[in-house]
């Protein structure tokens, strides 16, 4: 397979999850939709490091994983936090600190 | 060189219908569960691109660790079926509109390329040691060439699981929440 394919693939995911985190109002799927994008870019990298055969892109994918578990975990420990505090988990009502202007 | 392209055409199909799913499915536990199927396709096109070892963490920590932390969350806070087309109401249908002219910049990005390797099966592989994506070779990488960023992911892990805990612990010194307790988030959305 050209690599090209993949990197469409890649750009299609991007465009799903940058879709699905602007449709979507539940922080829990929005978190699942950056999911998406940051599977989407790691597939990228991963295919221009098969594209030039060498193993730096797969490092790169490795420690963006390692991100995407940090970020998971803090999310998810503020949407239990939002919980304990009997907030809506609703991301257009969580709107303390607009201006109410 | 055939089987190759139908098991890349399947687990591409895999990858975009689970993303779609997670999308579109309005109960935040069936997203999770499509999510899951979206990284089992994905560990297969990385196998394809002879990352083993990404694959295999792909399964282990993403399909294995992360989704049981996401189902806990799920089933804690207990997902409740969201109504989509509720509220908002002009950015929420401009959603499918944005994620496509985000395509369509990223096609016309990728379109005009110049890189010649991108119409290839990218360089030809060494054929003695088959090292590449292997857990040798990317253990290797991390300890020589690239330990700084590999030190500092460890770094920014012990920070996210002290975050966490900080994060989801009980607070100390507060009443007990009871039945009567008024609810912080109530009238919120009623302004």
């Amino acid at each position: 397979m050209n690599i090209s394919w993949y990197i469409a693939l890649s750009a299609v995911l991007f465009a799903i999850g940058a879709g699905g985190l602007v449709a979507r109002r539940s922080p829990l799927v929005m978190l699942l939709c950056l999911e998406i994008m940051l599977n989407g870019a790691n597939l990228s990298l991963v295919a221009f490091a098969r594209m030039w055969g060498d193993g730096g892109g797969q490092i790169f994918a490795l420690i963006v994983m390692v991100v995407a578990a940090c970020e998971v975990v803090v999310g998810l420990g503020l949407i239990v936090a939002l919980y304990r505090n009997r907030l809506p988990i609703d991301i257009d009502e969580l709107d303390e600190l607009k201006d109410p202007a | 060189m055939v089987f190759q392209g139908i098991l890349f055409f399947i687990a591409a199909a895999g990858a975009i219908g689970g993303a779609v799913a997670v999308v579109l499915l309005r109960n935040p536990f069936f997203s999770v569960l499509a999510l899951v199927v979206h990284l089992f396709a994905l560990a297969v096109l990385f196998l394809l691109l002879y990352a083993q070892f990404i694959a295999a963490a792909q399964l282990i920590v993403y399909a294995g660790a992360v989704m049981v932390l996401y189902v806990f969350v799920v089933s804690y806070v207990g997902g409740a079926d969201e109504p989509i087309d509720q509220g908002g109401g002009v950015p929420r249908a401009l959603a499918p509109i944005f994620a496509g002219a985000l395509l369509a910049v990223l096609a016309v990005a990728i379109g005009a390329t110049s890189m010649k390797l991108i119409e290839t099966n990218g360089v030809k592989l060494p054929d003695d040691g088959n090292a590449y994506g292997t857990p040798e070779q990317i253990g290797e990488l991390l300890l020589t060439k690239y330990l700084l960023p590999f030190e500092v992911a460890s770094f920014l892990l012990t920070v996210a699981a002290v975050c966490a805990v900080v994060l989801a612990r009980r607070r100390r010194g507060l009443e007990e929440l009871t039945d009567d307790t008024p609810l912080l988030g109530e009238g919120l959305g009623k302004r």
